[in-house]
């Protein structure tokens, strides 16, 4: 039966089945962060996740936040030189990439790189009886591969975003005196100058919401895989769009309760 | 295997490993098991007899504790399954092998990795899983696939390493999971072969699922001969008294008995289905 025909026969069906699905995701959630303090710890998996998520994703971390950067000086130029304030330009790069985008931005890059990643391979691993085989085995699956998962995305996903923030900065930098005839020192004063602790504190607490985000995520939609090499498929696009909606709510909310405590 | 064995006798009595009391579970309002009762005594090869969607796969992750029954009791090695939270079912599966139905090994490791995964958990010293890897592969008759990966392998060749994976650690109980499912005739046999040998070389207690009727009564008219390395039959028509039959259908158990039970049974459906 289709979602649509679902929905419209037995409406109390899908309210049943998605608030089953909260529920196992934040079970799932809470055993990953309770498997922190239980042995085996499964170090091994942990770098070699983090090699995976971190140094894999190097490349597109470093070429959006360069870009990201370069456009940003590009716009807002143009609105600075209507007010003869293209100096600022540093100063406007800077929160914006330290403040909102590197983190966001990188946090969604990663939701399109590792949680589609860990939904397709635990999702195959599911259909093809491997999970089973695990716990047969006598091995907890989630302590060996959802809070290795866990740990690698939200500690690499913290490096990534100051990375971005940094290319950003200098893809800012390349653009503003290139192009809008600013001097090194005009532009990278600019850009710590008025940056305070709120506003890099603001920017490198995000990561972990949302690495923590992205790799439950991920883990959750591929645990729960039912329905073969479709199901599988399936899956991966589920925790993709779950997680860049899950990253912008949280996004929201964490930068209003951020800006309430430190006041910026 | 001494002729006393041999005999036309009822399963040989001994301490039970897995006993299912008055189990039953469902899956969206269907029952799949009703009122499921059995006992597997120790050193005893159980064969799982069944139709497709008769239940017997199902019965086997119960008791493995990868399912939780909606009614009735699991015991499996003195441990009450059905009610263990998964935390404790952990330790009691390091008892027990399970070889599924599509081999379920590990695709991302070498048939080396997935034989040693369990060993490889216990923290072993590097030098005897090697050693006990390549026994339990030469044992399958697989040492020289030791790199290779699954992928690389026939179906035959992955089943067989499955076997290898389960018994690795000498569990004390093996699950089998329509071993020899979507296999031709001359690599069931092999498989047969090798369930045979296990449970003639290490006594282990199994159940053994398939819808294979030839499997089954394999095993009941073999034995494993040590001297010649290879399985030869029972002789004078007798059935080895360590393996049972259990016959399934709709979900019920309808027969549990010894071959000579089982060939004797008056029963329409169950002289059809073994005829």
């Amino acid at each position: 039966m289709s979602l649509l025909q679902t929905l419209l026969t037995s409406p109390d069906e899908i309210i049943k089945e998605r608030v089953l699905a909260v529920q196992e995701y934040s079970l799932l959630a809470a055993e990953a962060v309770a498997n922190l303090f239980r042995r085996p710890r499964y170090l091994a998996d942990m770098l070699m996740q983090m090699d995976f998520i971190g140094v894999g994703s190097l490349p597109i971390v470093v070429l959006t936040g360069l870009s990201i950067g370069a456009v940003l000086a590009l716009q807002t130029s143009t609105t600075l030189q209507q007010f003869g304030s293209v100096s600022l330009t540093g100063q406007l790069v800077s929160f914006s990439m330290i403040k909102e985008i590197g983190p966001v931005l990188t946090s969604l890059m990663l939701a399109g790189r590792a949680a589609t990643g860990m939904a397709s391979e635990l999702g195959s691993m599911k259909v093809t009886e491997q999970i089973d085989a695990m716990r047969a085995l006598g091995t907890d699956p989630v302590k060996k591969l959802v809070t290795p998962r866990v740990v690698s995305t939200v500690v690499m996903l913290f490096f990534l975003a100051i990375l971005s923030d940094l290319m950003g900065l200098f893809g800012g930098y390349i653009v503003a005196v290139s192009r809008l005839g600013l001097s090194t020192r005009q532009y990278w004063t600019s850009t710590y100058q008025q940056l305070q602790f709120a506003d890099v504190f603001q920017g490198l607490c995000k990561p972990f919401f949302f690495g923590f985000i992205i790799a439950t995520v991920g883990c959750y939609f591929g645990f729960s895989t039912k329905g073969g090499t479709q199901g599988v498929g399936r899956s991966t696009t589920q925790a993709m769009v779950a997680a860049s909606v899950l990253i912008l709510i949280v996004d929201f909310f964490l930068t209003q309760l951020l800006i309430g405590i430190f006041g910026r | 295997m001494t002729t006393a064995a041999i005999t036309n006798g009822h399963h040989p009595p001994g301490e039970v490993v897995l006993e299912f009391e008055d189990v039953e579970l469902g899956f969206d309002e269907h029952l799949v098991l009703r009122g499921v009762s059995f006992r597997l005594h120790r050193g005893e090869t159980k064969v799982l007899f069944g139709v497709a969607g008769s239940g017997k796969s199902v019965l086997l992750k119960l008791a493995l504790g990868l399912l939780k029954p909606d009614h009735g009791t699991i015991t499996v090695l003195g441990s009450e399954v059905s009610s263990m939270p998964e935390h404790d079912l952990f330790e009691l599966r390091r008892k027990i092998g399970m070889v599924f139905q599509e081999s379920a090994l590990f695709d991302s490791l070498t048939v080396e990795e997935n034989v040693a995964f369990r060993l490889t958990e216990e923290h072993l010293p590097s030098d005897e899983i090697h050693e006990r890897v390549t026994e339990a592969l030469r044992f399958v008759e697989l040492e020289h696939t030791l790199k290779k990966f699954p992928s690389e392998l026939s179906g035959g060749m992955r089943r067989r390493v499955a076997i290898a994976r389960a018994i690795v650690t000498q569990p004390e109980i093996i699950l089998y999971d329509s071993p020899t499912g979507g296999l031709d005739p001359i690599t069931s046999t092999t498989i047969v072969e090798l369930i045979i040998k296990q449970r003639d070389v290490y006594q282990t207690s199994a159940l053994m699922v398939t819808h294979r009727l030839q499997d089954g009564f394999t095993m009941a008219t073999h034995y494993y001969d040590q001297q010649k390395g290879q399985m030869v039959p029972v002789g004078d028509s007798g059935i080895d008294t360590k393996t049972s039959f259990l016959i399934l259908r709709d979900g019920k158990v309808i027969f549990d008995g010894g071959g000579h039970d089982l060939a004797a049974s008056t029963d329409e459906y169950i002289k059809e289905y073994i005829s």
